[in-house]
């Protein structure tokens, strides 16, 4: 599997966009939702509520177990994917693409972000 | 002792399709090779197969091997015809599940108890102990068999093309020695999923190219391998039980609402059995104060409910989650429950079950949820 090289990474497996307008999109990495499995259920922080870098803002749900879902920023939520919402497997089909989980108004990054070749090795050790 | 996971004989293969592989009861088992619900669907509308080498077989061989299993199971095993199965459990002497079985009998004096794999070595040391005084052999035959299952409505006309076997005179829970692509195997129509299918036992130097003449025969059909999460998830459907979620040394079979497999009027070993008066009692009980009944329960909404959650009604926990999972064929998070007997009848209002302090809407069903078209 292929990162996105425009993307950054955080070590819980969330990618975050570039930001434009000062608005950033994130989502879970393949790598990360192949190894849930089949996501059936998706619980995205509301639209207007305010996510923090490092914080659960949410949870995925596959077959076999629940994740949390933390937030790579922090900001205030200006999208939710609704899609997602009506047909989890979008994750699992397009994590980088269709399977994206929600948008934020950029108030703050982490340090730590990773660039996909670094993301690259440490999904891979 | 050596923490390393024990390998089927078709690791390698597993491997080189892919398969995401999970520990299980020590074993290192295939999880799933790609979707576990394309896998689930293709069990319950084409064919799936599956390795199941983890089982333990344990062969019990002598003059008196059905009293030793009369003796040492809740079952009446001296019913058993050749070439038949039977499910049973063996208990504790105060009645506590140890595991629940399937005995095959293989000839005249000669039967196969095949054990969960969590609970293979516990159920092989209970009948060597509960073999003392008969004159009857135990042996633990783990390491003969490699177990291959294919399972679903397309495996008849799948199998039917690797062996001559009489498949059609074959019923649901009976066994016969033949071939199966040229090898010796044990042919069974037995399994977990809810549809009609085989397990194949056979020597582990065999598995391979079993597993392969299968995949080969099936895949016009629409067979493909499958994981133990998408088995996990059939069963659930159909309802049965699983050893270490609704079966437990804490429960009898009564309590569990498998009284009827524990058979009173044993014509061997003059009716006497390990845990027979616990066994009494725990029948009495369940015909006077009703315990808590397995029901299923299907969610309104999507969240999952998982094993250890609880079941409540009005702010009061009233039961326990068992196993629970995202159902492919009805679209909707089920759930097995212990519930207490009041509230357990079908369609009783208000139930839900508190998945991480909310307390999300459950609609109280028989189980099972899924029974297969015959």
């Amino acid at each position: 599997m292929s990162n996105p090289q425009q993307l950054r990474y955080t070590k819980e497996h969330e990618w975050l966009s570039a930001a434009e307008d000062g608005v950033a999109t994130v989502g879970i990495t393949e790598f990360a939702a192949n190894a849930l499995g089949d996501v059936v259920y998706a619980q995205l922080p509301e639209v207007g509520s305010t996510v923090t870098a490092g914080e659960t803002c949410g949870e995925l749900e596959s077959t076999k177990s629940v994740s949390d879902l933390y937030s790579p920023v922090t900001g205030e939520v200006v999208a939710a994917n609704q899609d997602v919402v009506d047909d989890p497997s979008l994750v699992n089909t397009a994590p980088f693409e269709g399977g994206w989980l929600f948008k934020v108004r950029v108030a703050g990054e982490p340090d730590e972000l990773l660039s996909a070749d670094e993301y690259t090795a440490f999904s891979a050790g | 002792m050596s923490t390393a996971p024990r390998l089927t004989a078709l690791d390698a293969l597993h491997r080189s399709l892919g398969a995401t592989m999970t520990d299980f009861a020590g074993w290192d088992m295939p999880l799933r090779y790609a979707s576990e619900r394309d896998e689930h669907v293709a069990v319950r509308t084409k064919a799936g197969l599956f390795d199941l080498s983890h089982m333990g077989e344990i062969t019990v061989t002598g003059p008196q091997a059905v009293e030793l299993l009369d003796h040492a199971l809740v079952g009446n095993i001296s019913t058993v015809g050749v070439g038949r199965a039977r499910y049973t459990m063996i208990c504790q002497e105060d009645g506590g599940i140890l595991d629940d079985l399937i005995v095959y009998r293989l000839g005249e004096t000669e039967y196969m108890v095949v054990a969960n794999a969590s609970n293979a070595q516990i159920v092989l040391d209970a009948l060597v102990a509960r073999s003392e005084g008969f004159d009857a052999e135990v042996r633990d035959d783990r390491d003969a068999y490699a177990l291959i299952a294919v399972q679903g409505p397309e495996s008849p006309g799948i199998l039917k093309q690797l062996t001559d076997a009489d498949l059609d005179g074959l019923k649901y829970y009976a066994g016969l020695p033949g071939t199966v692509a040229g090898v010796p195997a044990l042919i069974a129509r037995t399994g977990y999923t809810g549809e009609d299918g085989f397990e194949l036992f056979l020597k582990p130097e065999h598995a391979e190219g079993v597993w392969k003449a299968l995949t080969e025969a099936g895949a016009p059909v629409g067979l493909i391998p499958c994981g133990l999460s998408c088995r996990d998830t059939l069963r659930l459907e159909a309802g049965m039980p699983l050893y270490g979620h609704e079966l437990t040394t804490a429960l009898t079979p009564f309590d569990a609402g498998l009284g009827r497999v524990v058979k009173f009027e044993k014509t061997t070993n003059d009716g006497r059995f390990v845990g027979r008066e616990a066994l009494e009692k725990a029948a009495e009980r369940a015909e006077t104060a009703p315990p808590r009944k397995l029901v299923g329960l299907v969610a309104e909404g999507r969240r999952v409910p998982r094993a250890g959650f609880s079941v409540v009604k009005d702010g009061v926990v009233i039961g326990e989650v068992t196993s629970g999972a995202p159902s492919p064929t009805l679209g909707k998070p089920i759930a097995i429950a212990y519930v207490d007997a009041a509230h357990a009848a079908p369609g009783t209002e208000g139930v839900g079950v508190d998945i991480r302090g909310t307390h999300e809407p459950y609609e109280v069903v028989a189980l099972p949820f899924y029974k297969r078209q015959k």
